[in-house]
């Protein structure tokens, strides 16, 4: 231990609890080379300055017992001659200046992984919150990751079947993808993410997912109607869940991400799993970010974000992927709650700007109990090209796909016309478009709480297309018209079986009321 | 006393005792030699950008000076190579580092051990100035690397071989003027700093297109070797596939892509699909001609920064052989953000939404080098470097920072609408927004048809018009407008969807040639002056409703008095006169875009492109035919 010279240091013999056996930083803490100040000069929001430190390393982890004793967990921001600018993940309550002892642990922040997490619910720093023994790291793993060669990324191109039509069909989910879930308070994005979760398969092999889910900032209520939902479905045993609930500390949301992402990267590159990765909600995380920024005084960016923001939720999305000559994947799922449902708030801008597409819910379509509510028009996948096809789901799907989307685009167009001039001043071809934009969401959309096999998805398409005449289907080839278009007449759309095949779990879907 | 770190802020480095060292100028920093660049100067105080990850860094530990600016080494081997915005290979680094980038590593960024056969062009003896052509490198089977004097050495050739040379190999020496060394060894590569352009003889006038084979672009807004263009687009606008396409399609010699903080699964896309795809016009890969630099989002920030530099020196590099080189900067914006946050960590005075104020200064830097140039040397060669930027404004919104200084600067303005994008309407170039300022009419006419402008001028009028009758429908809807205006709604449509739209990742339609695009164009037009034709035969729709006002409703109540009228034709027989002549008129609308040349003309984009012209012949006779029957 090494002795400063200016207020006298905790001796080395003192006990120290560890109380986190998952940080091989509390570990080395017996280590000689372990530093201890109190030489704190500033204290104010999540940030704390220590004065007169030494050889201390930018972004190492520090561990700050207050008053009351309990260890709190940090990490170096910036360090100035020696002078140490701290972040305290659980927060500065109840630190003083005088008694705060800061011990610098002599590395950057690491996370013990394991196989044996998965089944196991942890706290967002990755303690064990269920009771069970302590978890026996295989492997240490700097929780900042390193990124992806871009040379060594295999490029993501199996489909995955989400059983939603809504995504399946229109805005394919692949492995290795990033797509995020834009939500609205009080909009279902939980049971999509959750029915994504314990659906989702790659077709023809039947193979499932592990899934690891991080909870950032998210009520009780929300965090247990997952583990449900996971128990419900036998998922829970390959899931592993990272906690960090509302009433936990803000700034450790900034780290769990990162460790669920650690986590997840082992079971994937180093075990061969492939991966499903649930974080919700990033807005609780961009607020923390925001609430270190503006306690550094840092110039911000727009609505107060800092201006890194971009960059640094670069790091957590683009730890998605594949690897070449690995059989493992790292598909994520993230949701956010977009304030005042406005896309065009920096959280969801920016997400959209890094993640491979967006789905994005609509409130208008659950006021009308249509379930999953997802807004098709502004939703995006930009692996789908990759994933869909002849000999992966079906050579039309492409054309298919985009002709819905032209139909919708132009029913919705008169939508709002209607709403100007009444729908009589329609001509007749236009009430068509007004008439396939309402089937297409009650129909395609609003499947309910069901699991549609690609095949049935892409039929439903081809019936809700079949009201129009072959030269209207200009985005899909002569051929494939030729091969899949049912007369019309045969469609009976309302009736096919899919509807009654599911409803394993109530509660999701309202009844229509308009 | 040591050169030691005394503050680090995430990519932001302070050092002292640093005595001697350059603005810009490359610092080894701490004990695993992370790369840094000099920013700022004060005292023996200076601060370093550094290109790598900073955590772990402490305050005392070593800087090194190297000496030397942040620079690129150029030579044979660059095409096919993907790099970091550092100029480090990729594929390198994954061998001496495993899948993921650590830190600290170095890797030379061309392959040392590959020999290249050089033939001398210039004897010994020869006297020569920058530029002037030493010999020649087969790079590819179809590019031939021009060898240089570079351009700080002229003199006289002591010597020069033929024969296979590693690029570490001397292929001759040269005695600079007044110079009593011994003379200076020549060899295939050399080294530029990537922040100073490379000079040139003089610039010429942009008069030619960089054909693109996107209609949209080539007909409308074209944009010059030589040029800049950019394109601004919120997310999901189809800017990137946009940025891909052009590097697939445009007919440059060399395409340098630079992804600039954007996804890897993005770069590994272009990575699993260039080399498959085959350039038109050599029939080899298409990665044969690509130098790609990928720092990703995630990659560090300061790299960023230096990437789209990085890229254009190699661009300067290779317009300096005498090609047309097109840049692809995917996206300036996270350059620009690069240029934030290093400036925010500087603590430097914020300008417009926390940018540094010389923000429009670096960009307009940026685009300046782009330009078509009489190359330095004897043989006057003539290069270019056509930069293309995309410009991700937060929120779609064009009124920020980043667009309005490129806009400032750029020849071309390509705005990506995502209202078009949502509709599925790709590319997703708005075409009201939209402007070219380059004049290129002279090429038009000389290499595809004198009447190019014209169509292309009389193609935009009618799109333009269709939007502003839209504005009308959207208060009165389609019904109450004249037949004519209703056939300029279609005509638009069929303008939209059969010439506009194109599918980047057709196997035909995603190139379009100019021939094509020309005759494609004409048979529209053509449709629309017979269409129109027919139904001004019949009087207008005011003459119609003033003469039947007696028997039918006023104007004001005429859209509700449709309520009542369901579309059949039998209804119809029994509406007073004027109405039947309305309803015969719709009907004749109905049927002009009922018949089998409209199926035709929306199959136009599979035509094969050899085909154009007579397809196109015959089409416009069938249109002629068709509507004349309808009259």
């Amino acid at each position: 231990m090494r002795i400063q010279n200016s207020k006298p240091v905790v001796s080395a013999d003192e006990p120290f609890e560890i109380q986190n056996s998952n940080y091989e930083l509390r570990i080395s803490n017996s280590s000689l080379l372990t530093k201890q100040y109190r030489t704190l000069s500033y204290v104010s929001g999540p940030l704390i300055f220590v004065e007169r430190v030494q050889d201390v390393g930018y972004g190492e982890i520090v561990e700050i017992t207050g008053a009351d004793g309990v260890a709190r967990p940090g990490q170096v921001l910036e360090v100035n001659r020696d002078r140490a600018i701290v972040q305290v993940f659980t927060g500065t309550r109840g630190l003083d200046m005088d008694t705060t002892r800061v011990h610098f642990t002599g590395a950057v922040a690491r996370l013990g992984v394991s196989t044996e997490m998965l089944g196991r619910m942890l706290n967002g720093a990755g303690e064990p919150l269920d009771g069970g023994p302590a978890i026996v790291p295989e492997t240490f793993r700097d929780i900042h990751g390193e990124p992806i060669n871009p040379f060594a990324r295999d490029h993501p191109s199996e489909f995955i079947q989400t059983g939603l039509s809504a995504i399946d069909g229109l805005n394919t989910l692949v492995r290795g993808q990033k797509l995020p879930i834009f939500s609205g308070y009080g909009l279902p994005a939980n049971e999509i993410a959750a029915q994504i979760a314990t659906q989702a398969q790659v077709l023809g092999t039947g193979e499932r997912f592990a899934v690891v889910f991080a909870a950032l900032g998210i009520t009780h209520r929300e965090a247990s109607f997952f583990i449900r939902r996971f128990e419900a479905s036998g998922a829970l045993d390959r899931t592993v869940l990272f906690l960090n609930l509302a009433d936990d500390p803000t700034i450790e949301r900034l780290i769990t991400p990162r460790a669920a992402l650690t986590t997840a990267e082992y079971l994937a590159f180093q075990h061969d799993l492939h991966v499903l990765v649930i974080i919700t909600d990033m807005t609780n995380y961009c607020e923390a970010l925001r609430e270190v920024a503006t306690a550094r005084e840092e110039v911000p960016g727009r609505r107060g974000y800092p201006g890194y923001m971009y960059t640094d939720l670069a790091t957590i999305y683009e730890r998605a992927g594949r690897i070449k000559g690995k059989p493992g994947s790292i598909t994520q799922i993230v949701i956010l709650n977009m304030p005042d449902d406005d896309i065009t708030h920096p959280i969801p801008d920016l997400t959209g700007y890094i993640t491979e597409g967006q789905i994005v819910l609509s409130r208008e379509l659950h006021r009308r109990g249509i379930y999953p509510p997802i807004d098709a028009l502004p939703c995006l996948s930009r692996l789908m090209n990759a994933g869909i096809g002849a000999g992966k789901t079906r050579e039309d799907h492409r054309g298919v796909a985009d002709q819905l989307y032209a139909f919708y685009a132009q029913g919705r167009d008169l939508r709002r016309l209607v709403a100007i001039i009444g729908e009589a001043a329609l001509s007749a071809e236009d009430r068509k478009y007004l008439a396939f934009a309402d089937k297409f969401e009650q129909e395609y959309i609003g499947q309910g709480n069901t699991n549609r096999a690609i095949a049935e998805t892409l039929e439903l398409g081809w019936q809700l297309l079949s009201e129009f005449p072959a030269a209207e289907l200009k985005r899909i080839r002569q051929e494939h018209i030729e091969r899949y278009r049912k007369a019309i007449g045969q469609s009976g759309i309302g009736q096919s079986g899919n509807r009654e095949s599911g409803d394993r779990e109530s509660g999701i879907r309202r009844s229509v009321t308009s | 006393m040591p050169s030691i770190i005394i503050r680090v802020a995430g990519p932001v480095v302070v050092a002292e005792n640093l005595v001697g060292a350059q603005m810009y100028e490359v610092i080894r920093v701490g004990e695993r030699g992370l790369i840094g660049e000099v920013i700022r100067l004060e005292g023996d105080r200076a601060t370093i950008q550094v290109y790598e990850d900073t955590s772990g860094l402490r305050v005392g530990e070593p800087v090194q000076a190297t000496g030397a600016p942040l620079q690129v080494e150029l030579g044979p081997g660059l095409l096919g190579s993907i790099f970091d915005g550092v100029q480090r290979p990729l594929p390198l680094l994954r061998d001496q580092a495993g899948d993921f980038i650590a830190r600290g590593v170095t890797a030379s960024a061309i392959d040392r051990t590959r020999t290249w056969e050089f033939t001398p062009a210039v004897r010994a003896g020869a006297v020569v100035e920058p530029g002037d052509l030493l010999g020649t490198v087969p790079e590819t089977s179809h590019l031939v690397h021009r060898v240089l004097v570079p351009p700080t050495l002229r003199g006289r050739i002591e010597e020069i071989r033929a024969g296979a040379f590693t690029l570490d190999e001397t292929i001759g020496a040269l005695r600079a003027d007044g110079d009593r060394n011994a003379p200076l060894a020549l060899k295939l590569a050399q080294t530029w700093p990537v922040r100073r352009g490379r000079p040139y003889a003089r610039k010429l006038d942009p008069d030619t297109p960089l054909f693109t084979g996107q209609r949209v672009i080539d007909s409308f807004f074209p944009v010059a070797k030589g040029g800049t263009a950019i394109i601004p687009g919120g997310f999901g606008s189809g800017k990137t596939v946009a940025e891909q396409t052009l590097a697939k399609w445009a007919d440059a010699d060399i395409v340098v892509y630079v992804g600039c903080g954007e996804r890897g699964n993005e770069m590994t896309e272009v990575l699993a699909e260039f080399p498959r795809l085959t350039d038109a016009r050599t029939n080899e890969p298409l990665m044969r001609r690509t130098i790609l630099i990928a720092n990703t989002s995630n990659m560090p920030v300061a790299a960023r920064e230096a990437s789209i530099y990085t890229g254009i020196t190699l661009a300067e590099y290779y317009r300096d052989m005498g090609y047309d080189v097109a840049l692809m900067a995917d996206s300036t914006s996270r350059w620009g953000e690069a240029l934030r946050e290093v400036s925010g960590r500087l603590e430097e005075m914020p300008g417009e939404e926390g940018y540094p104020a010389y923000l429009a200064t670096r960009l307009a830097d940026f685009y300046e080098r782009a330009g078509r140039v009489v190359a330095l040397g004897k043989e006057a060669r003539v290069g270019s470097v056509t930069v293309v930027g995309a410009v991700s404004p937060p929120g779609g919104d064009f009124s920020e920072p980043m667009t309005q200084n490129s806009l400032r600067v750029a020849g071309a303005f390509w705005g990506l609408d995502t209202g078009l994008a949502r509709r599925r309407h790709f590319p997703a170039i708005n075409w009201i927004t939209s402007y070219s300022l380059y004049d290129l009419r002279q090429w038009f006419v000389d290499h595809v048809a004198t009447d190019w402008e014209a169509q292309t001028g009389e193609a935009l009028a009618l799109l333009q018009k269709e939007a502003e009758v839209l504005e009308i429908v959207q208060l009165v809807g389609s019904d109450a407008l004249p037949e004519t205006e209703k056939a300029l709604l279609r005509i638009g449509q069929i303008l939209r969807e059969d010439y506009l739209q194109q599918f980047a990742f057709h196997a035909i339609d995603g190139f379009c040639p100019p021939q094509k695009q020309y005759w494609m164009l004409r048979v529209i037009l053509t449709f629309y002056r017979e269409l129109a034709r027919v139904i001004k035969r019949t009087p207008s729709l005011e003459r119609v409703i003033k003469t039947s006002a007696a028997v039918t409703p006023p104007i004001d109540n005429l859209v509700p008095a449709k309520k009542e009228r369901a579309p059949s034709k039998s209804e119809n027989a029994v509406e007073p006169e004027g109405a039947t002549a309305l309803a015969d008129r719709g009907t004749l609308l109905e049927r002009a875009m009922a018949l089998p040349v409209v199926a035709e003309i929306s199959r136009m984009k599979e035509w094969q492109h050899a085909q154009a012209e007579t397809r196109g012949r015959a089409l416009i006779e069938q249109i002629e035919r068709e509507l004349g029957a309808l009259r």
